[in-house]
């Protein structure tokens, strides 16, 4: 995994509420192999209007966010399906960070796992950023990981709390298994114990 | 070890969870055992993680697949999977499971079948269990007492090679439902009455423990449903303390217990309850005897209202935001504020899904569709959510009154829930489907989809419209 420390990126705005993994990459997208670029499937649907064309009013199609490596979201946003998919499709675009108020569980244990940091700020502090965000498009925003903070294009910070092992993982670019692996001896003795 | 003196009372996760723990670490983290570990045809990118790394399946005896996702179901032959990448899947699951010696339930075995309906057909889906699979509807299992939840995929690698888990103990909700259902309303109403009354992320956070009267009384087939949809309130697991129905349901299935082993589980299983006394971090209670057969409007299960209502007015919403998120799923669905629900015209019925594809399921819309036709217009579909579903329905002539009727009688798979084998409904064509998201595209681009239970959805195949069941029960 690659190690994450101290992000300052451009921030794209997705302005909805139960943004579901269905369409950060709809499920036709599932049966192509990891070796892909899986950011060109992210929101395949909602990027594209109905005539197959980009629609340009969304963010995604605007030059000014073209550099982001930030989306800051609303509520509950990756809920849905467990599809891991969703997580590879916004990293392989370029995404190392996800604000929003909540997240859908699975989606943020997965995130974790694949180096995209899943950071909740109150809702206030969201929709404010959001709104300034489309009003300034292209500011940027400060993650620190190590401090656990996150600074905002006006200046102000704001603490977030964060698994202290996944920040362990993610700052020194190492997985879970690993870690698990090195403690065979204790599962083995456990299902001893446990029989069948 | 489990010494229940040193406790107060205990939840039934509580119960579970001590049981399954192979260490804590500091951060608040617990190694979980996991029993039972559920693969399909998605699963192919666990097994690459596992390759990547020289590592092998740590125990394939507790470990179980099935083809699903990209199984076609006009046809059980491989070459009738024309796509080059959904074969690729179908083919990498054969190939994994065979190299690691895991029993596998592919596309010619009787007993295939999505994996929230095979996992409880072959009793492998037991009380007391640490359930996970690739797939969020896995909180489905929970129906029989057991703590079960969806997983990505590199959590799946992590299950494969050390059968183990870190999981952080969820907060414990109870949905408390009592009294008696009316006619015509299932526990497929019961499940989206609760979403729309708690919302989409109303139990985030949570594992939810059912309880009351009315769960009581329903079937083993019900409460997989309610189970199934834990999910779809943002719950991971949904859990269902196992009773005497849960012992029947499962006595003699082929992976559980026998003889004198089956009277010392069941003995076991008794004690899997939540203690009088114990602490729930949060009481939901519903009145079933309030409930009306449910259909969605919108683009999230939340959107749903009794089939007598009309589409709600996005200028009476209680905040700006959701004004505009209502806006915006009417106008993806095609419907405006104030039409009765039930003059919607249909275009597409999907019976199945692993929320609705099982025997009591297909029983209940065939008594709707029974002496009746599929409307003008209407393509209406039966995906049995497994071969011995389907097996059974036919044995009980089912299949007959479906296809009497006009209905398409297909094979089991997950079909037109979420459209990964080319089972798709068509852009701006409304369906009635008895699956569990109505997320925009989730049947395909631009479909537009209605959730409710089976006889709702026969109901709407017969009529051509959005219909209340209870009307066609009374003509009957």
């Amino acid at each position: 995994m690659e190690r994450f420390d101290r992000l300052e990126a451009v921030a794209l705005p997705i302005a909805q509420v139960n943004c579901d993994t269905d369409q950060i990459i709809p499920a036709r997208y599932l049966q192509k192999p990891r070796s892909d670029n899986f950011g060109n499937y992210l929101f395949a649907d909602s990027r594209l209007g109905r005539d197959g064309t980009p629609s340009p009013e969304l963010p995604f199609n605007q030059p000014a966010y073209a550099l982001a490596k930030i989306v800051v979201a609303e509520r509950n946003f990756g809920c849905g399906s467990s599809r891991e998919h969703a997580v590879w499709a916004l990293y392989d675009y370029g995404m190392r960070a996800v604000i929003a108020p909540s997240f859908g569980d699975i989606f943020a244990s997965n995130s974790l796992k694949n180096g995209l940091l899943p950071i909740v700020l109150p809702e206030d502090v969201v929709t404010g950023l959001i709104a300034g965000l489309l009003a300034y498009p292209g500011a940027s925003v400060t993650v620190d990981l190590p401090a656990q903070t996150v600074t905002l294009p006006d200046g102000t910070g704001h603490a977030f709390t964060v698994d202290p092992f996944a920040k362990h993982c993610l700052v020194n670019g190492i997985d879970e298994l690993g870690y698990t692996l090195g403690l065979a001896g204790e599962i083995a003795a456990f299902e001893r114990s446990y029989g069948s | 070890m489990d010494d229940a003196a040193d406790h107060g009372p205990r939840t039934l996760l509580d119960k579970i969870w001590d049981r399954h723990r192979i260490l804590a670490r500091e951060d608040g983290q617990d190694l979980l055992f996991i029993d039972r570990h559920f693969i399909h045809d998605v699963t192919a990118p666990a097994f690459e993680i596992l390759r990547a790394r020289g590592l092998k399946p740590h125990a394939p005896a507790r470990t179980f697949g099935t083809a699903d996702h990209y199984v076609p179901t006009h046809s059980r032959d491989m070459s009738a999977v024309n796509h080059p990448e959904r074969r690729t899947m179908i083919e990498a699951l054969t190939r994994d499971a065979g190299e690691a010696g895991i029993e596998m339930f592919g596309l010619g075995d009787p007993r295939q079948g999505i994996v929230h309906v095979v996992g409880p057909e072959q009793g492998l889906s037991l009380p007391g269990m640490t359930i996970v699979c690739a797939d969020s509807h896995t909180s489905t299992h929970g129906a029989f007492g057991a703590l079960a939840f969806g997983i990505g995929a590199t959590e799946v690698g992590h299950v494969l090679a050390t059968q183990s888990l870190w999981q952080r103990k969820p907060q414990w909700m109870r949905v408390l439902i009592e009294g008696r259902l009316p006619e015509g309303v299932t526990a497929k109403d019961v499940v989206l009455a609760l979403i729309a009354n708690i919302g989409v992320a109303g139990a985030a956070g949570h594992a939810i423990e059912y309880a009351g009267s009315t769960i009581a009384a329903l079937s083993m087939e019900g409460r997989l449903t309610i189970c199934n949809m834990t999910i779809e309130a943002g719950g991971r697991a949904g859990v269902i303390a196992p009773d005497e129905t849960t012992f029947a349901y499962l006595q003699g299935r082929p992976h559980a217990p026998q003889g004198a082993d089956w009277k010392r589980a069941v003995a076991q299983w008794r004690g899997l309850h939540s203690d009088p006394g114990a602490v729930f971090s949060r009481e939901v209670v519903l009145d079933a005897s309030a409930i009306a057969p449910m259909v969605t409007w919108g683009t999230t299960p939340e959107d749903a209202s009794p089939i007598d209502g009309r589409v709600p007015d996005p200028a009476a919403a209680a905040t700006a935001e959701r004004r505009e998120a209502m806006g915006r799923a009417l106008a993806y669905m095609g419907l405006s504020p104030g039409t009765a629900l039930e003059e919607v015209a249909i275009d597409r019925v999907f019976i199945g899904s692993c929320t609705n594809g099982r025997i009591e399921d297909l029983r209940a819309a065939a008594a709707v569709v029974q002496g009746r036709k599929v409307a003008e217009g209407v393509e209406a579909w039966v995906v049995p959510g497994s071969g011995l579903v389907r097996a059974q329905a036919e044995a009980e002539g089912l299949d007959k009154v479906f296809v009497r009727a006009g209905f398409e009688w297909r094979f089991a798979g997950c079909s037109m829930c979420l459209s990964t084998n080319g089972d798709t409904v068509a852009p701006g064509e409304r369906c009635a489907s008895t699956s569990n998201r109505n997320f925009v595209g989730r049947q395909g681009p631009g479909a537009r989809t209605h959730l409710m239970s089976p006889a709702m959805a026969a109901a709407a195949a017969v009529t051509g419209r959005l219909s209340d069941v209870r009307r066609l029960m009374a003509k009957g």
